[in-house]
């Protein structure tokens, strides 16, 4: 009998089936990856471990004790922690106030200071950590630390199950590595670990064991060593990945976008890069390594200190508004906090870059209309409001943006960021498309299969530097993300 | 660096008592010498009174990333339904406690909208500010009340001088003289300044405050009762406008539905001052009330001038708006 056991646990929201009849079996003392595409049902069947989520059905056991988490209280109580990828601690309190947060220790009605802060500096040794001065905000300490914080909170309260979701996608190599010598003292300690990541890399290093989601069902449990890389891409997606990444025979034009000597004000420190009609450029590299600084200098939302930008025959900064009118268009990796205005119409967002001063609705609508055909967006009509469709759809609409507009240079900033499979295809074959018709597109991406099989040159980012772009059938994965770590 | 980080708080308000040093040394010398008079500063301390104690309620709410604009309203609902309780015959005490309890059950209602309906604060308290102005009207036929003169129509006026010694010899003098420094609405605020402050600080409903203005999110994963925190701040602070409508009762001796008008902006712009986020998570008691201080300065020294009060309001207004952009600065330094 496993320590955690999920068994036959189904959810939906509305019409859509998040959960069929899933099942998930995790060891004490085993490090369990949970593995699928963004929209696999990964988060909620975690949501549902937490008490954030209540199942339409199935059962949860503990310990061999049936286990029904109301809240996140009660979870937490029995010994389930979450890690989540977006930090869920309160920057305004200390270390020690957000490691006990929701389990103050009390006497006479009023916080002992001491014991908190004992038991937390106890929960920082153990982690092998005793450089955190655990009564400063947490809001003054890195990011790598916070997460360490986090994890604290998890062995504090003697978790006997800890949900890592995403941990490593903010950190730094360095910091990745404190962060897995962390999950083996979880694991020494017996602790059953679910550990939720994209690297597959990492994967295959700490785990023993894992569970592979495609839309809402199990496809398998496997032991980590004996599979490879590309059969668990190919247990996530459902088919091997070649086939996913359509790639015509393009040729190169004229230089649209020169790019030389590139800083930021802190990021980047030194890109250059040449960019050219019909071809596709990727830019890798580790999250905050500058690559979205990078694009929104180029783009003129972010001051550059120094270097050379030239787009087509114009040379210099600039600000958004004369990028859009010299032919250039960004896609930011943020669709909610910054792409799109979600209260707004699909018409709205797809024509506001280019609106004749006096608005006619109908006019925006028969665009609009014209765009939601040839990109083949889901809706009800030009007048939905974006935010009610789907991530795939919504990223959609974000690039006939640029496309209504007519630019000739596309920044896209993580393009398939969040949205399902369907339309990632949807988007691969879009950009192989645009790059035939003469556009000249800029990608940067996390996700590494997927700019090895769409661009024609990679570069990698490393600390804001960018190198050298190498055509993609010179490099490998293994290549970038060696440059990538700086190694 | 972390020593640096850990006196930022005090930075804050080490800069706040400059501040109030620079605009007091000012009017000491412009202003008649009765200016800087131990007198005068026990006024000021009880002209002060009624916004101090409504900031502290007002600090709570702008913690939890709140805000209250019915403050003035409740304050004026409150000397009513006192004056009113008086006028009708009952003592004193059960008009003390109806109308800090008519406080109070303003802080639920909007607590309870705020929390329930998930109405954002801003819009719930926009409504309330209507909605207990016109009730503290009604119930006072839009006249003042005028009841008989009780005791507590002194608790913040001016200590009546010594007229026999006290017993006791040395010490009970000298006791008898430091009590009757300031009258007990001083006092009040001051004990109940050191409570609210330890609450916040020390207390796990006080972190929880914190916790919930600062990331409601993870405080909601990390188990806090999100919706009782906030309704129990709205509570909280609607008794502590309770006390401050007594103050104004005491002030006026009477009942009047129309006093009190702009009393809220005043109590955000001392805790604005204070170094409050209105996104919620920062603020000090401390703070707050130092921003208090600083602004009844500036209007007891306005007043003293005889500048007119276009002269005052503009000060203040400035005041607010160099006050935050230099915390601003700050901050981006860091």
């Amino acid at each position: 009998m496993p320590f955690l056991s999920m068994t036959g646990i189904c959810k939906h929201f509305g019409a859509t089936v998040a959960l069929d009849n899933v099942e998930l079996n995790v060891e004490s003392g085993e490090v369990h990856a949970l593995v699928g595409e963004n929209g696999s049902g990964k988060s909620t069947l975690m949501r549902i471990l937490s008490g954030a989520e209540t199942p339409d059905s199935g059962s949860i056991s503990l310990d061999g004790k049936p286990f029904v988490p109301g809240n996140p209280m009660h979870a937490r109580r029995a010994g389930i922690a979450m890690i989540y990828q977006e930090l869920s601690l309160c920057p305004d309190l200390s270390t020690a106030e957000n490691v006990l947060l929701g389990m103050e220790i009390q006497s006479f009605g009023v916080i002992d200071r001491k014991a908190t802060r004992k038991r937390t500096e106890d929960a920082l040794k153990l982690l092998g950590i005793s450089d955190v001065n655990v009564d400063v905000p947490v809001k003054f300490l890195p990011i790598a630390t916070r997460q360490l914080v986090e994890i604290a909170r998890a062995v504090a309260l003697d978790s006997r199950v800890v949900v890592l979701d995403e941990p490593t996608s903010s950190l730094t190599q360095a910091d990745v590595e404190k962060l897995f010598e962390v999950v083996q003292i979880l694991r020494k300690k017996g602790a059953a670990v679910i550990y939720i990541s994209h690297f597959l890399d990492e994967i295959k290093r700490i785990c023993d064991r894992m569970t592979v989601l495609r839309d809402g069902v199990n496809v398998g449990v496997r032991k980590v060593d004996e599979v490879d890389t590309d059969g668990i891409v190919a247990m996530m997606v459902g088919r091997r990945i070649d086939t996913i990444y359509p790639r015509s025979q393009r040729t190169q034009g004229e230089a649209l976008l020169d790019v030389s000597g590139l800083f930021g004000r802190t990021k980047p420190a030194n890109a250059s890069l040449q960019l050219h009609r019909g071809e596709v450029l990727g830019i890798a590299g580790l999250n905050g390594s500058g690559r979205t600084e990078m694009l929104r200098c180029i783009f003129g939302l972010d001051a550059v200190k120094s270097g050379k930008i030239k787009v087509g025959t114009y040379e210099g900064t600039a600000k958004p508004a004369e990028r859009w009118r010299e032919g250039v268009g960004m896609l930011s990796e943020d669709r909610k906090l910054e792409g799109l205005a979600l209260r707004m119409s699909i018409a709205d967002n797809m024509t506001i870059t280019k609106l004749s001063p006096l608005v006619s609705n109908a006019d925006q609508a028969v665009k609009a209309t014209e765009w939601i055909g040839k990109m083949g967006v889901k809706c009800q009509g030009p007048n939905q409001a974006v935010g009610e469709l789907s991530g795939g759809n919504q990223q959609k609409v974000a690039i006939a943006r640029l496309l209504f507009h007519g630019v000739d240079v596309m920044l896209l900033d993580e393009p398939t960021r969040g949205i399902d499979v369907g339309s990632k295809e949807q988007i691969y074959a879009l950009i192989d498309q645009l790059a035939l018709q003469g556009k000249a597109v800029l990608m940067v991406s996390s996700y590494l299969p997927e700019l090895l099989g769409v661009c024609d040159r990679i570069a990698v980012m490393h600390k804001g530097n960018l190198g050298k772009a190498l055509p993609v059938h010179e490099t490998n994965a293994e290549a970038i993300i060696r440059e990538a770590a700086g190694a | 660096m972390i020593k640096l980080l850990k006196s930022s708080s005090i930075f804050n308000l080490a800069g706040l008592v400059i501040a109030w040093l620079l605009v007091f040394t000012f009017f000491a010398l412009k202003a008649p010498p009765a200016f800087h008079s131990i007198d005068n500063l026990e006024t000021m301390a009880r002209q002060g009174t009624i916004v101090s104690i409504a900031t502290l309620g007002m600090t709570c709410i702008i913690i939890t990333g709140g805000i209250d604009l019915s403050v003035g309203s409740v304050v004026a609902l409150v000397s009513v339904v006192i004056a009113a309780l008086s006028l009708a015959g009952y003592s004193p005490w059960i008009a003390l406690f109806g109308g800090v309890a008519a406080g109070g059950a303003c802080g639920v209602f909007n607590g309870l909208l705020i929390t329930r309906l998930k109405v954002v604060p801003f819009i719930v308290t926009l409504g309330t500010f209507l909605i207990v102005r016109g009730a503290a009207k009604w119930i006072a036929h839009e006249k003042t009340i005028n009841p008989p003169v009780n005791w507590l129509c002194d608790i913040i006026s001016r200590p009546a001088k010594q007229t026999e010694p006290a017993p006791g010899g040395f010490i009970g003098q000298g006791l008898y003289s430091f009590w009757h420094l300031f009258p007990i609405g001083v006092w009040l605020l001051l004990i109940l300044a050191v409570a609210v402050s330890l609450m916040l600080k020390r207390t796990r409903f006080g972190r929880h405050i914190v916790a919930v203005g600062s990331n409601e999110q993870a405080a909601r994963l990390c188990g806090i009762p999100v919706e009782r925190v906030k309704l129990m701040v709205y509570l909280l602070a609607g008794l502590l406008f309770g006390l401050s409508g007594l103050m104004t009762f005491s002030r006026l001796t009477l009942g009047d539905p129309t006093v009190a008008q702009g009393l809220e902006l005043d109590v955000i712009a001392a805790v604005v001052i204070g170094g409050a986020s209105l996104n919620g998570g920062q603020g000090s008691i401390l703070g707050s009330l130092l921003g208090a201080w600083i602004m009844t300065t500036i209007s007891a020294g306005c007043s003293m001038m005889g500048w007119d009060t276009w002269v005052e309001q503009m000060v203040t207004g400035a005041i607010i708006i160099i006050s935050v952009a230099i915390d601003r600065l700050r901050v981006r330094k860091d």
